[in-house]
């Protein structure tokens, strides 16, 4: 039994990891293109590190967006004022991201449930009229504008990644695939285990002599740093930074993938995200009123598959 | 030394006296019960015992170590394990997974991120002999959820005596079971208590278990010590018939 649960995991990987190699091939013959995947990867990840806290520590975040905004700005901030050094401009979004979540992380995590959402929810707004209102700095409703994605310098050779769109594509797929395997890492580590413990039962793992708030405000922390570099590669992708991507409103997009690709699954919000960017993309075609029928749908899938899309499926394999 | 030693302890909630001045000795390797009518603290005086909240006033020393302010998880790494009234456990996980969280959380790995071959065989042996002790080895990848009452109580002992305690303390072990599985978990707690290594203190309502394991009993009756003593003697005594059958009119 276990043997075949294996095999099955591994066929699931070799997917996902196939489909996402290829995107650049087989996404304009279905009528999509390859930025719309560089988006789809750059959400999932976000939807990924706010999943990392619900879906296996059993914490909502509902302010998470608010350290992805951190993230884009960081990234902003470096490219604009420090040096033209994509890298750079990555470790600084990420760091900026992760280090104000480990400062405010430090004053959330004693409270639970809904007052913890409603305290992250306080929180993220608070960077949100930060960055609106601070025009000299951040450009306020119309964000910061003025610098762009740099060339990749190898030494030897340099590669495009500003007009050469699947060059880009590649190399946000590496840094998803970086993120994403040390994600992995911690969630089979016996940090992981504990986690897990927590979202089972919170009492159960303090009497095993799990130390919980500590445990909660690293999983937070490890949680902002991944929120913050999926916001520097956002900025990356916009070659801008929008303070509406520190609003709560963001933060509730992100659960939303979350919960609609499966948020027990570690792959779960990657399909919410792409399902989630792809409706926002071919909808708002359409309609300017898109939302309402993400919204719809998000509301029958919580009615009818409150696991999620992967969660469905997964049980149908299983089965 | 004793195992555990409760000086004068109480906790009061508002007007409510939960428990109201209990001394309490237990000597190392004894198996003590803790019994009394509904109500009587039992309960709120296993949570005083397990740092699940400061007492109001009073000390508890465990093992030498003064206890009394400490919070659970230190208390647990001093070497004291509880189960609860109601079963908790990790229901969607296996297992083997519920005493590996366990387990790793006694040795020291709980906040690790990276472990080697020889410290993963180390725990993973140290489940297998817990799965071992208390008989669930053929149930190790079963969902802990999926199991029955009576294998789920086993589970949670055995998430208890994974965490190598020196003091178990036990909430009503057999709550909700059938004769079958009482008589399973009753000879379960003796063997732990015949091995040696274990202090056992439990809270139980079902009288032939405790007059089957116990060294000595406890009666509690609203939040005061009513009366401590062997079972015999226990049996005996006027004040604690009264307290479950009523005064006689």
């Amino acid at each position: 039994m276990k043997a075949g649960e294996n095999s099955r995991k591994l066929l699931a990987l070799a997917l996902i990891w196939a489909a996402l190699l290829l995107a650049p091939f087989w996404m304009p013959p279905l009528g999509g293109y390859t930025a719309l995947g560089t988006r789809v990867l750059v959400l999932a990840l976000a939807a990924m590190s706010v999943n990392f806290l619900l879906g296996f520590t059993g914490v909502l975040s509902f302010g998470h967006a608010a350290y992805f905004g951190l993230g884009a700005y960081g990234a902003g901030f470096a490219l604009k004022f420090l040096a033209p050094s994509t890298p750079l401009s990555l470790i600084c979004g990420t760091l900026l991201g992760g280090l104000a979540g480990a400062v405010l992380g430090a004053l959330i995590v004693r409270r639970r449930g809904v007052y913890f959402a409603m305290v992250t929810i306080a929180f993220g707004q608070v960077f949100y009229y930060i960055a609106f209102q601070w025009s000299s700095l951040t450009g306020g409703d119309d964000g910061l504008r003025g610098f762009s994605r740099q060339p990749l310098d190898f030494g030897l050779f340099s590669v495009d990644i500003l007009s050469n769109t699947d060059a880009f594509y590649y190399f946000v797929l590496f840094c998803f695939a970086v993120a994403v395997a040390v994600m992995g890492f911690i969630l089979g580590s016996p940090f992981g285990r504990s986690m897990i413990a927590i979202r089972e039962n919170e009492r159960r793992a303090r009497f095993l002599g799990i130390p919980i708030e500590r445990h909660i405000w690293i999983a937070f922390t490890l949680s902002c740093f991944f929120m913050g570099f999926a916001g520097a590669l956002y900025a990356l992708l916009n070659n801008f930074a929008d303070p509406r991507g520190l609003h709560y409103s963001q933060s509730g997009d992100f659960v939303m993938m979350a919960v609609m690709g499966g948020m027990r699954n570690f792959w779960g919000p990657l399909l919410g995200a792409a399902v989630f960017v792809v409706l926002q993309d071919y909808l708002s075609s359409i309609t300017v009123n898109w939302m309402s029928f993400v919204g719809m749908l998000f509301v029958a899938m919580v009615l009818f598959f409150p696991r999620g899309l992967l969660g469905v499926l997964a049980r149908r394999s299983a089965a | 030394m004793n195992a555990l030693e409760i000086d004068n302890i109480s906790k009061r909630f508002g007007s409510l006296v939960a428990v109201g001045g209990v001394s309490l000795s237990v000597a190392k390797g004894e198996l003590r019960a803790i019994i009394g009518p509904n109500g009587a603290g039992k309960t709120t005086f296993f949570n005083l015992i397990s740092g699940f909240f400061p007492p109001t006033t009073g000390k508890i020393v465990f093992d030498g170590v003064d206890a009394t302010l400490l919070p659970a998880h230190r208390r647990v790494e001093l070497g004291m394990a509880r189960t609860f009234q109601v079963t908790e456990i990790f229901p969607e996980l296996t297992v083997f997974d519920n005493l590996r969280i366990a387990t790793e959380a006694a040795n020291g790995c709980r906040l690790r991120f990276w472990m080697s071959r020889e410290q993963n065989l180390k725990i993973e042996r140290l489940v297998d002999e817990t799965l071992e002790l208390v008989g669930l080895r053929a149930k190790a990848y079963r969902l802990v959820g999926e199991l029955s009452h009576g294998d789920q109580r086993a589970a949670e002992i055995a998430m208890a005596l994974s965490l190598r305690p020196h003091l178990i303390l036990l909430d009503e072990p057999t709550a909700g079971m059938g004769d079958q599985e009482t008589f399973e978990v009753t000879k379960l707690i003796r063997r732990l208590h015949q091995s040696g290594n274990f202090t056992i203190v439990l809270i139980e309502h079902d009288m032939r278990v405790v007059f089957h394991l116990a060294d000595k009993i406890t009666v509690l009756d609203r939040g005061r010590l009513l009366a401590e003593g062997t079972p015999q003697s226990i049996a005996a005594n006027h004040a604690v018939q009264e307290a479950y059958l009523g005064k006689a009119a």
